[in-house]
């Protein structure tokens, strides 16, 4: 594509096939425990 | 949906429900004015009468066969189908706890939310035995799941330290005989570690946040012992000691700002100065009548300084002089999946939080509330259908999220902060929302820098 660049190859649709282990971190939202983003953690299925 | 916006000179446009980033040029940009939720073979006729005269044809056909080409393969007005997995993590095992081992503090810091270390519950200390039971708990409730968390929280866990280290090896007996994998985390003040507490920390630990505020001045505003006069000069030492010997163990040293720092750039930056390169400074968190609190007029002075924030990082990774933000930290190709990013945190579900006493807690920001109390780990109890209501709420069962398209980014927020500024777990705290809207702008901006860095 000329006009447009794609950043990123994800997609969030395939993820959940293979999702909802819950192996990956608790990710507290509150401020104080410096974790308000969800999507800076890495996913932890075993086998991915 | 999508959310499009220009930022630094990039056109940037997120798809919301396949996470898919663009850079756009001009014409394929304004075209998206005109285009409600799909593509369609031909351009809709306001499309073609608005645009059709701003460009030569050549460039108005080609721009509008790449939105359909990005609308074909799913990276564009894609659909989305995720809520049929909210209640997939309904029955979850709880995986992670946060431990007050000290509901007591050596500063008084004026923001804090847990009443100046007490959580307003009087200062006390959690027996080892307690403690013990909370692991127990914690490995009983667990069921399948192998990796747990256990964050060592106060007040000031320093406070309670002989209890933090038998703790650690107590689990780590634990771990083997249940095949559990703990991690361990702590978040301290910094003014009580020591040489010893270092090493263990940096051995045992496999996160640490270290509480700093930024300049000398701004930090010890707030950030004060009993007696009235500020940390800085005490723990900064420490800290610098503590992560020169981590080795490549995660670490933040974190930082709160308030109205009377909202040129926070500058403290970020002197955090990066002072040798630390995982840095994080947030919004304080506080009721609006407060004097240091954020307040809704101020949030276009907020979004400015994080565009500076922004810039300046992206300027010091060109000098080689690069630092981790946390807040624009953002993995767009390797993050979590689709449905962990349906609840969040998990709290009240997937974690919780023990006081000195025993009484669970949905997190520690509930600590404190009673009608929040989940069970104790002294007699086992534990509030099921409270877990429940936590289970369930998620980016669609919260109204604000379910048409927002950062909600797979928050994941619904702070249901704490729900609670204590709107009323309801499932309300979401307007002023944090839009906060962590202009976060993920400056955070995909800054991979759309880097990506033609490189």
């Amino acid at each position: 594509m000329k006009q447009i660049k794609t950043l990123n190859q994800a997609n969030l649709k395939e993820s959940a096939v293979k999702g909802g282990c819950g192996e990956c971190q608790a990710s507290c939202q509150s401020a104080c425990k410096t974790s308000c983003t969800v999507a800076n953690q890495k996913c932890e299925h075993a086998d991915k | 949906m999508i959310h499009k916006y220009t930022l630094n000179g990039y056109r940037i446009v997120l798809d919301t429900n396949s996470g898919a980033v663009h850079i756009f040029d001009e014409a394929p940009y304004e075209m998206l004015d005109y285009l409600e939720d799909s593509v369609p073979d031909e351009p809709p006729v306001a499309l073609k009468e608005a645009l059709a005269d701003r460009w030569d044809q050549a460039t108005f056909d080609e721009a509008y066969e790449e939105l359909k080409e990005l609308y074909r393969q799913g990276l564009l007005f894609s659909e989305d189908g995720y809520e049929r997995f909210s209640d997939m993590m309904v029955k979850s095992p709880v995986k992670a706890m946060c431990l007050n081992v000290a509901h007591d503090c050596n500063l008084r810091c004026e923001y804090c939310f847990a009443a100046k270390g007490d959580f307003g519950c009087g200062r006390k200390l959690m027996p080892l035995e307690v403690g013990k039971k909370a692991i127990d708990f914690l490995i009983e409730h667990s069921a399948g799941r192998r990796n747990l968390e256990m964050d060592f929280f106060g007040g000031e866990p320093l406070m309670n330290w002989e209890v933090v280290k038998e703790l650690v090896l107590y689990a780590r007996e634990q771990e083997k005989l249940h095949d559990k994998n703990f991690r361990f985390t702590i978040t301290t003040n910094g003014l009580l570690l020591t040489d010893d507490k270092i090493d263990f920390i940096n051995k045992e630990m496999s996160n640490c946040v270290l509480s700093l505020d930024g300049r000398k001045e701004v930090n010890d505003r707030l950030r004060v012992r009993v007696d009235g006069t500020g940390c800085y000069d005490q723990i900064v030492p420490k800290y610098q000691k503590l992560v020169a010997q981590r080795g490549d163990k995660d670490y933040y040293a974190r930082g709160t700002f308030t109205r009377y720092n909202l040129d926070f750039t500058k403290d970020v930056l002197h955090m990066a100065d002072l040798g630390f390169d995982q840095v994080s400074v947030e919004p304080v968190v506080s009721d609006e009548k407060l004097d240091y609190s954020i307040k809704e007029q101020d949030l276009p002075r907020v979004f400015q300084e994080y565009e500076t924030l922004a810039n300046s990082i992206l300027q010091r990774r060109k000098e080689g002089k690069g630092f981790n933000f946390f807040h624009f930290m953002i993995d767009l190709n390797q993050g979590p999946c689709a449905i962990k990013r349906l609840r969040g945190c998990g709290c009240g579900n997937e974690y919780v939080a023990v006081t000195p006493e025993g009484d669970i807690y949905p997190c520690h920001q509930f600590v404190g509330d009673e009608q929040w109390k989940m069970g104790s780990v002294l007699d086992g109890s534990f509030n099921l259908p409270m877990k429940e209501r936590f289970a369930k709420a998620n980016v669609y069962s919260k109204t604000d999220c379910k048409n927002c398209w950062a909600k797979f980014y928050c994941s619904g927020g702070c249901n704490a902060n729900n609670w204590q500024y709107e009323g309801d777990i499932l309300h979401s705290h307007g002023i944090s929302c839009e906060l962590e809207k202009k976060r993920l702008e400056c955070a995909i901006m800054i991979q759309a820098a880097q990506a033609e860095m490189e």
